[in-house]
């Protein structure tokens, strides 16, 4: 059968209408599919562009070389040494397991960390190289690169890590460095994106703290072009970064090496200023800790001993231990009432073993008196007496200013941790700070460095330096920074009479050097290299009436934590003077006997760069000094790497 | 209704048909498939393996297929549609039974020496069925309720059997295409009407069933209806493939960054780049220009089937190449959307492009059965 041609024909055109109608919607959506794509690819293609190239481009940082400490000498006492590594590369390596094996047959791995290294392989992509052992020795590496054909995806890297030749002897001055953690990250204000490196090595104390934006340098940047799954595809351009700079310091590392040998067993600090320039020569506190125990982590027992040690290890005692100053303190008490006029070079006080200061009694450390005792005897002496007198007539607001010029009761500006501002009170710090009037007992303990006063050996040594130069000089420890010198901290003129500054030297030479001064057992008979100097003892107790009715307790029948500190502060040569010194040893009984004993070997040490002779001793303690230098001769510093760089 | 109802005199016979065929569609098909080597010689780094030589002889041979099946009178494939739908449907069965699990879906089954994927072939038997039904069926009951419950039955058993390994995308074209088929043979208006209002709703009732027992679709349908919703939400996970498609394509800018220079594609940010996504390396390699070049391409190809349609008086001839139209159309305009951000990521791959054996055959035999209604039109 046909069909009609009618029929044909009406289906066809209702086929043809339907048809130009599915044509114009198609068309309508090849319009907007038109459309999209002109919207993204022209109009928003920058954005996408940009975005594809954030997909694509890594940054990397390349951490730059910390910057060296040097000491004066060019010595290092903080320096880079090469670190070996080894990683695997996971994809390279085909059976792990096996290749560990026999890795762990070359080399020495500790179990712990072929553990940690698997997991995390097994985390990470199998093209991410993962360490496997760290600090490995030069010959172990030399074993696995001889292998290197059965240990495929094996690789030795080198890197750098930060080491302290010295140990535990500049431990304090140069502090050390660590992982920057998240603690430092809350405290620090730093954009440098190098901190946000993993285990980025920062400086945690001492100078590499302080000094951590010389040393650190900038990060250079590697910009790499990755895949979808992180792996480096190639490296589009790369920016050295600048290494940090190198630091010379004004120390002399084998001076401060004797100073810490010389105060071994105690619980002491001393520093050392050359007089020419300010330079600190040392800052020795004792017992000193190992800082390259804290480069890769400190453990936990390490960390303990640290702490629970009553001498306290990671205490720096020469700037920021702060003791009463005791009889070291005198100078400034004269010195005050010289300027100001109250006392002259042949008055007399008389000593009769006290003071009564409105019903108070005030004892001197003799404890029979002085008798009729001048402004030369009495610091030779150190006659209490005389100065519990002379303070009541100065006033304790001249004496405060005195110390604060000396260098008292002022913080010195050196780039090192928590150095001390010491304390040199007056009436308008106790109504401030203890809301309570000034008494005049105050002023009389103040003479003698009691009560309030509190200073650092750093600040002792300051004050010894102005004494003995007439000049404000002003600690410096940075001697160069990237080859450019620092200003000197020889200061202008303090401005003192020069009567006064003679007649105080004077005194502080017969302390040393005349029979009844109270350092003359610790005298240097050498006529080029003698020393000035003064005692002090300052009590870290109250003496109650009963005890003193008892009979004073004699120091070594106490606990070790209340005994007297000893002090001592000096310089030498006495007419010439190039170094001071100031020592104080905690708990260490009588200056005289604990303290000016070390502040001699120290100043004779400085004198001579090296060991002295021993016919600068007078007779009778050279043969305890010759044991003394062969001691310290065979010592070597705890935590000590490379000795012969020393 | 038999052949012979038309004037064979004047229909080219013999060898002579080669001179009839549309040589415009094959060259555009040509021209498109050559796109298609050069992205899939860019995705593959600059080489010949794995995608481009397989790519190549399933074009050579799907053009032979073409030929062949155009050499065949439109007639004899009238008369073998029933069969073709009978035999799709048995395969889509045997998907369901014998079927191999692929990505989370049953979609191909093994014949020895290719794997098959049936609902790529039901795409145009359910075509080429339902225009033989309209030439068969009297004009005036083409809106009739019976006639009209029944393609719609013949529509849903493969799309009911294709949702169900899950294959949305292919399930939706399926749809799309009978539903032209439909509209294409006269179907009232109404009823489209009816159909899309209830569509609204029932996509209504598919995102309410969403964690109720009886969830409709699958979790990870639902995760890319969200991303498509949203892709920022979920940069990394879900939405990761969009996003790396939209940067691809966007950062191509006017004119691309050159052959071979996508960072996208080759950096490995794009997922699927050599079948579903590779519009997006297109796109990125050569900007609008080449996008919107390629869209023009696959116009052209539309519409020279519907003017050869509409020129064509046979019922079943115009509705078949029609439908087969619309049905290539479906192919690129889904894709499209897809990695513009237009649509969800169903799963369709890019015609003639994007790497596949399946798709690709059964499209140049769906252009064998366009080519042989040209050249066997009634004159």
């Amino acid at each position: 059968m046909k069909r009609q041609a009618k029929d044909v024909l009406e289906s066809a055109r209702i086929v043809s209408r339907r048809a130009l109608v599915m044509g114009g919607v198609q068309l309508g959506v090849i319009g907007a599919l038109g459309w999209r794509l002109q919207s993204m690819q022209v109009e928003q293609a920058d954005q996408f562009r940009l975005l594809a190239e954030e997909n694509r481009i890594n940054i990397r940082l390349l951490p730059p070389a910390r910057g060296l400490v040097f000491d004066r000498n060019g010595i290092a006492i903080a320096d880079n040494e090469q670190n070996y590594r080894v990683v695997m590369v996971r994809e390279d390596a085909g059976d792990v397991g096996e290749v560990l094996a026999k890795l762990t047959e070359i080399v020495d791995i500790d179990p712990n960390d072929l553990a940690r290294a698997m997991q995390e392989m097994r985390r990470r992509s199998p093209f991410v190289p993962v360490t496997i052992a760290d600090r490995l020795s030069w010959e172990d590496v030399a074993q696995i690169n001889l292998n290197t054909p059965a240990l495929p995806g094996i690789q030795a890297e080198v890197g750098l890590s930060r080491v302290y030749p010295w140990g535990a002897d500049l431990a304090h001055v140069v502090g050390y460095v660590g992982p920057v953690s998240d603690y430092d990250l809350s405290r620090i204000d730093d954009p440098d994106p190098l901190l946000q490196i993993p285990k980025f090595q920062i400086g945690k104390t001492g100078a590499e703290n302080k000094l951590e934006k010389t040393l650190r340098g900038s990060a250079g940047t590697r910009r790499i072009e990755v895949n979808a799954a992180g792996r480096i595809m190639r490296e589009l351009d790369r920016q050295e970064g600048e290494p940090g700079k190198d630091i010379q310091l004004t120390l002399d590392s084998r001076l401060q090496s004797y100073v810490q040998a010389r105060m071994d067993g105690e619980s002491a600090g001393a520093v050392v200023i050359d007089l020419e320039n300010g330079d600190l020569r040392a800052i020795a506190s004792a017992p000193a800790f190992d800082p390259n125990l804290f480069v890769r982590g400190i453990s936990v027992p390490d960390w303990n001993a640290l702490n629970a040690d009553k001498y306290r290890p990671l205490a720096a005692k020469a700037v920021q231990g702060t003791y009463p100053p005791g009889s070291t303190f005198k100078m400034v008490t004269l010195m005050a009432a010289m300027e100001a006029g109250f006392v002259t070079a042949d008055e007399t006080v008389y000593c009769p073993g006290f003071t009564d200061v409105f019903n108070i009694r005030f004892h001197c450390w003799k404890r029979g008196g002085h008798g009729n005792i001048n402004l030369h005897e009495s610091l030779k002496q150190s006659c209490d007496c005389y100065y519990y007198e002379i303070s009541q007539r100065v006033g304790i607001d001249k004496m405060a200013e005195m110390a604060r010029k000396l260098g008292l009761g002022v913080r010195h500006d050196l780039p090192l941790s928590a150095v001390a501002e010491g304390l040199a009170p007056d009436k308008e710090w106790k109504s401030r700070v203890r809301g309570e009037e000034w008494r005049i007992g105050d002023t009389v303990n103040a003479s003698i460095g009691q009560g309030y006063v509190l200073t650092s050996p750093l600040q002792l040594a300051v004050m010894t330096a102005r004494i003995a130069t007439g000049r404000e000089v002003t600690p410096r420890l940075i001697r160069l920074v990237d080859g450019v010198e620092q200003p000197s901290g020889l200061g202008e003129s303090l401005g003192l009479n020069e009567n006064t500054l003679r007649r105080i030297r004077a005194s502080m030479e017969d302390v040393c050097n005349h029979r009844r001064g109270t350092a003359y057992r610790s005298r240097i008979i050498d006529e080029t290299h003698k020393m000035a100097g003064k005692t002090g003892t300052s009590q870290v107790r109250r003496i109650t009436p009963e005890e003193r009715a008892a009979g004073v307790t004699k120091n070594e029948d106490l606990p070790w934590e209340r005994r007297d500190h000893a002090l001592f502060v000096g310089y030498a040569p006495y007419d010439n003077p190039r170094y001071a010194v100031s020592v104080v040893v905690e708990h260490g009984g009588g200056g005289s006997a604990a303290a000016a004993p070390i502040a001699r070997d120290i100043l004779l040490q400085a004198q001579y760069g090296g060991p002295p002779p021993l016919e600068a001793y007078p007779s009778g303690v050279r043969d305890q000094i010759a044991e003394q230098q062969r001691r310290i001769a065979a010592r070597v510093p705890p935590g000590a790497k490379g000795q012969s760089r020393a | 209704m038999s052949y012979l109802e038309y004037n064979t005199k004047y229909v080219p016979s013999g060898l002579r048909k080669i001179l009839h065929l549309h040589w415009p569609i094959i060259l555009l098909l040509i021209a498109v498939a050559n796109a298609g080597f050069l992205m899939l010689y860019s995705v593959a780094g600059g080489s010949m393996t794995p995608w481009v030589e397989p790519q190549m002889e399933r074009f050579a041979l799907g053009m032979v297929l073409m030929i062949i099946v155009a050499m065949v009178p439109i007639w004899f494939w009238r008369n073998m549609a029933f069969l073709a739908y009978g035999g799709s449907i048995v395969l889509l069965l045997g998907v369901e039974f014998f079927g191999e699990v692929r990505m989370g879906a049953q979609r191909w089954i093994d014949v020895g020496f290719m794997r098959l994927q049936p609902s790529e072939l039901t795409k145009i038997t359910l075509v080429m069925f339902l225009a033989a039904y309209y030439d068969w069926l009297p004009n005036k009951k083409t809106s009739h309720p019976l006639w009209v419950v029944l393609p719609v039955l013949f529509i849903l058993l493969p799309t009911m059997l294709v949702l169900n390994q899950p294959d949305l995308g292919t399930a939706l074209l399926l749809l799309m295409g009978g539903a032209t088929v439909m509209f294409l043979a006269g179907v009232h208006w109404a009823y489209f009407a009816t159909v899309l209002g209830g569509g609204f709703a029932a996509l209504a009732a598919v995102f309410q069933s969403r964690g109720a027992t009886w969830q409709l679709l699958k979790d990870y349908q639902y995760r890319r209806i969200d991303t498509f919703l949203d892709p920022s939400n979920d940069p990394l996970g879900a939405g990761y493939h969009i996003t790396q498609a939209k940067i691809a394509l966007g950062s191509g800018g006017w004119t691309g960054r050159g052959f071979m220079q996508g960072t996208q594609s080759r950096l490995n940010f794009l997922p699927e780049k050599h079948t579903d996504f590779i519009f997006t390396t297109l796109a990125e390699e050569f900007g609008f220009i080449g996008a919107f070049t390629l869209l023009v391409l696959y116009l052209l190809i539309v519409i020279f089937c519907i003017i050869s349609a509409m020129g064509n008086r046979d019922r079943f001839a115009s509705l078949l190449t029609l439908g087969i139209a619309m049905t290539f159309f479906l192919f690129f305009a889904v894709n499209m959307a897809m990695v513009t951000g237009l649509a969800p990521v169903v799963g369709v791959p890019l015609p003639l492009v994007s790497y596949g054996g399946s798709a690709m055959l059964v499209l140049l035999v769906a252009f064998g059965l366009v080519q042989s209604a040209h050249i066997h039109r009634p004159r």
